[in-house]
C-alpha cells in the first residue's frame, strides 16, 4: 500500500520522532510527563487518523450509498476504501467479507444474533476459554439460552495458557463453534490460533477469533489462519472509537440472514415481504459510522508504513525489558505467565490493593488499568479480585518501564510507611 | 513526593485502619448482616452488627476491598457502636455529604475520625469505595437479605 504522507510516519527505531505522532502523549498529568500504559483499553490516536477523522466532517460529509451528489460520492468512495484498506491489512480475500461494526463486542453480537439460531440447536456445544473477554463471554450465553445450547470452557492452565490437549478434549461432534481470544487482554497470551482452528475445522466446527487485542500488535492473516470469523476494534489500533469490524468468509456470509433491519440492508422493501442486499450491506443496517471508517484507514496506511512484525518485535523487546525490571520490585508477583504473550502485564503488590495502585501511579502521571479486565473467569482463577494491568504500544519506550518502575517503588513507600 | 492531594488521601490513619482493621469479625447469630460488593474494583463486604432495644451494641465487617474501602468500614464500625439507629442515618448522610462535597447533612453530630476519609471528594472514582460500608450498613440495619451494590 502506498504512503500518502510519509513524512507522518517515523521509524521505530527512534521512538521519540514517533511519538511526537500522537498529541495526546505530549502532556502532564499531575504534574509528572504522562506515562500512557493502558493500551489494552484504548490507544492514543496519531494526528493522521484524527486529521482524516476531521477533514471527512470538514468536507465530505454526506450520507453513503444513496445520493448521487458529490459529496456522496465521496463519502461513499472513502467509506469503501476503508473496506478494501481493512481487507487487506488483515489479509480476506475480498472486501466484501468485511462488515463494519461499532467493535468487536457488536461483531461478536452479529454473529450470535444472526448467525447463532440458525446454526446452533439444543443440546449443541459453543466452545470458549477461561481467558475470554465478557463480550465473548455473554453474547454465547445469551444465545445459549435462547437456543438450549451449552457452553463449554476449557481452563487455562497456572501459566495461563490455553492448553491444546485439554482444547482437543473438549472439541466433539456436537462442538458447533469455537469462539477464542487470538490475544489474551488480561494477561497477554497469544494463543495458538492456527492450530486451535485447524482442530476445530476437523470436528467440524466453525471458529470466530476475537481478535482486537492482536491487530494491532501483531501480524494477522484470515486466510492464511483459515478462520470463519474475525473481529477487531478500531481504537484499540490507533483509529477512533465506534469503529470496528467483523471478517466473515464469503460462504458463510452469503447464506447468513440479516441481523438488525433497516435502510441500506435491503434490495426492496414491500410490506408484504422485504429481500435483502448481498454482504457485506446486508449487516449493516442504518447510516454507518463513516468518518471512524476514514480514521480506521488512515490508522492502517500508519501500521503498513511501520511494518506489522518490526511493530511486534520492537514490542516484545520492551515487553521483556518490562519484564525483566519489574521482578525488581519488592513485593511484585506477575498474575499470568503464557509462554507466548504481546505487551500486556498483570500484576500485583503485596499490601496494595490494585485499585489504591491505579491511584498511586496516576499521581506519578503513569495510566495503568486496575480491576477484573471485563475477565471475571480469569481473576476468579487466579483468586484474585482485581490486578494492576500495564500494557503496551507502539510508542511505548523502557524509559516508560523505568517510570512504572519508579512509580510502583514509590507507591510501596506511601502504603509501608 | 506525595502531593498534598495525594497526601489527603491516604493519610496516616485510612493507611492505619487498613493495615489493621477495627472489629474485622463475625458476629455469630442471631444479629443483623448484609453483604456489599462494588462491581467495578470487586470489593466485598459483610457488615454484621446486633441491637440492643434501638442502640448499636455491637458492629463488625469481614471481606477484603481496597485501602479506602476498608478503611471506611473500619472507621464506620468505630463510629456506630453505642449508637442509636437515628444516630447512626444521621452519620450516614453527613458521610455522604462530605464525600460528594455536597455539606447539607445535618451538623448535629459530629464526624471525628471519619472526617479523614474527606481526601475521597477529589476522586470521583473512589466515592464509591468510601460509601460501601455505609451502603451495607443500611442494607444491615434494614434486614434487607439482599447484597447490596453500588452500581
Amino acid at each position: 500500500m502506498a504512503v500518502t504522507d510519509p513524512t507522518l510516519i517515523n521509524s521505530l527505531s527512534d521512538p521519540a520522532a514517533l511519538r511526537k505522532d500522537f498529541p495526546a502523549l505530549h502532556q502532564s498529568v499531575r504534574n509528572h510527563a504522562l506515562v500512557y500504559l493502558d493500551n489494552a483499553a484504548t490507544t492514543q490516536k496519531p494526528e493522521s487518523v484524527i486529521d482524516a477523522e476531521a477533514d471527512y466532517y470538514r468536507h465530505d460529509n454526506a450520507n453513503v450509498h444513496r445520493g448521487v451528489h458529490t459529496l456522496s460520492e465521496r463519502a461513499t468512495a472513502g467509506y469503501e476504501h476503508a473496506r478494501d484498506a481493512l481487507a487487506r491489512f488483515i489479509g480476506a480475500e475480498s472486501a466484501s467479507e468485511i462488515v463494519f461494526t461499532r467493535g468487536t463486542t457488536e461483531a461478536i453480537n452479529l454473529v450470535a444474533g444472526a448467525w447463532g439460531p440458525e446454526n446452533i440447536g439444543p443440546d449443541d456445544e459453543i466452545l470458549l476459554s477461561e481467558l475470554e473477554h465478557h463480550s465473548n463471554i455473554v453474547p454465547w450465553q445469551l444465545l445459549a439460552k435462547r437456543t438450549g445450547a451449552r457452553i463449554v470452557v476449557v481452563p487455562i492452565d497456572e501459566r495461563g495458557n490455553v492448553p491444546l490437549d485439554g482444547y482437543r478434549e473438549r472439541l466433539n461432534k456436537r462442538t458447533k463453534l469455537v469462539a477464542i481470544a487470538h490475544v489474551s487482554n488480561a494477561l497477554g497470551t497469544v494463543n495458538p490460533i492456527p492450530e486451535m482452528i485447524r482442530l476445530a475445522h476437523q470436528a467440524g466446527a466453525r471458529v470466530l477469533v476475537d481478535g482486537a487485542q492482536a491487530v494491532g500488535h501483531l501480524p494477522v492473516n484470515v486466510a492464511a489462519l483459515d478462520c470463519d470469523f474475525y473481529t477487531l476494534s478500531g481504537h484499540k489500533m490507533y483509529a477512533p472509537m465506534g469503529i470496528g469490524a467483523l471478517y466473515m468468509r464469503q460462504d458463510i456470509a452469503a447464506n447468513m440472514p440479516p441481523w438488525q433491519g433497516g435502510g441500506d440492508m435491503i434490495r426492496t422493501v414491500r410490506f408484504e415481504e422485504s429481500t435483502y442486499a448481498d454482504p457485506p450491506q446486508r449487516f449493516e443496517a442504518g447510516t454507518p459510522n463513516v468518518g471512524g471508517a476514514i480514521g480506521l484507514h488512515a490508522a492502517i496506511k500508519y501500521l503498513d508504513a511501520i511494518g506489522m512484525q518490526a511493530l511486534e518485535d520492537a514490542e516484545n523487546q520492551v515487553l521483556q525489558y518490562a519484564l525483566t525490571r519489574l521482578l525488581e520490585v519488592p513485593g511484585l508477583r506477575l498474575v499470568g505467565e503464557p509462554d507466548r504473550r504481546i505487551g500486556v502485564i498483570s500484576f500485583e503488590i503485596e499490601g496494595i490493593h490494585p485499585h489504591d495502585l491505579g491511584t498511586l501511579l496516576d499521581h506519578s502521571g503513569v495510566a495503568i488499568r486496575t480491576g477484573h479486565h471485563c475477565a471475571m473467569p480469569v481473576m476468579e482463577h487466579y483468586g484474585v479480585p482485581a490486578t494492576a494491568r500495564a500494557s503496551l504500544g507502539l510508542y511505548n519506550t523502557t524509559e516508560d518501564a523505568d517510570s512504572l518502575v519508579a512509580a510502583l517503588i514509590e507507591a510501596r513507600e506511601i502504603f509501608n510507611r | 513526593m506525595i502531593d498534598s492531594e495525594l497526601a489527603a488521601l491516604y493519610q496516616d490513619i485510612i493507611i492505619d485502619h487498613n493495615k489493621s482493621p477495627r472489629n474485622f469479625r463475625e458476629i455469630p447469630p442471631p444479629r443483623h448482616q448484609a453483604d456489599g460488593y462494588n462491581p467495578l474494583c470487586g470489593d466485598r463486604l459483610n457488615v454484621y452488627l446486633t441491637l440492643d432495644g434501638d442502640r448499636i451494641s455491637d458492629v463488625s465487617f469481614k471481606g477484603s476491598g481496597c485501602a479506602i474501602s476498608v478503611a471506611s468500614a473500619s472507621l464506620m464500625t468505630e463510629a456506630l457502636k453505642g449508637r442509636t439507629v437515628s444516630e447512626a442515618e444521621a452519620l450516614f448522610e453527613r458521610m455522604h455529604a462530605l464525600l460528594t462535597g455536597q455539606e447539607t447533612g445535618s451538623q448535629d453530630i459530629e464526624l471525628g475520625k471519619l472526617e479523614a476519609l474527606a481526601g475521597v471528594r477529589a476522586y470521583p472514582s473512589r466515592v464509591k469505595c468510601a460509601t460501601l460500608a455505609w451502603h451495607t450498613v443500611q442494607s444491615a440495619l434494614a434486614e434487607d437479605p439482599q447484597a447490596v451494590s453500588t452500581e
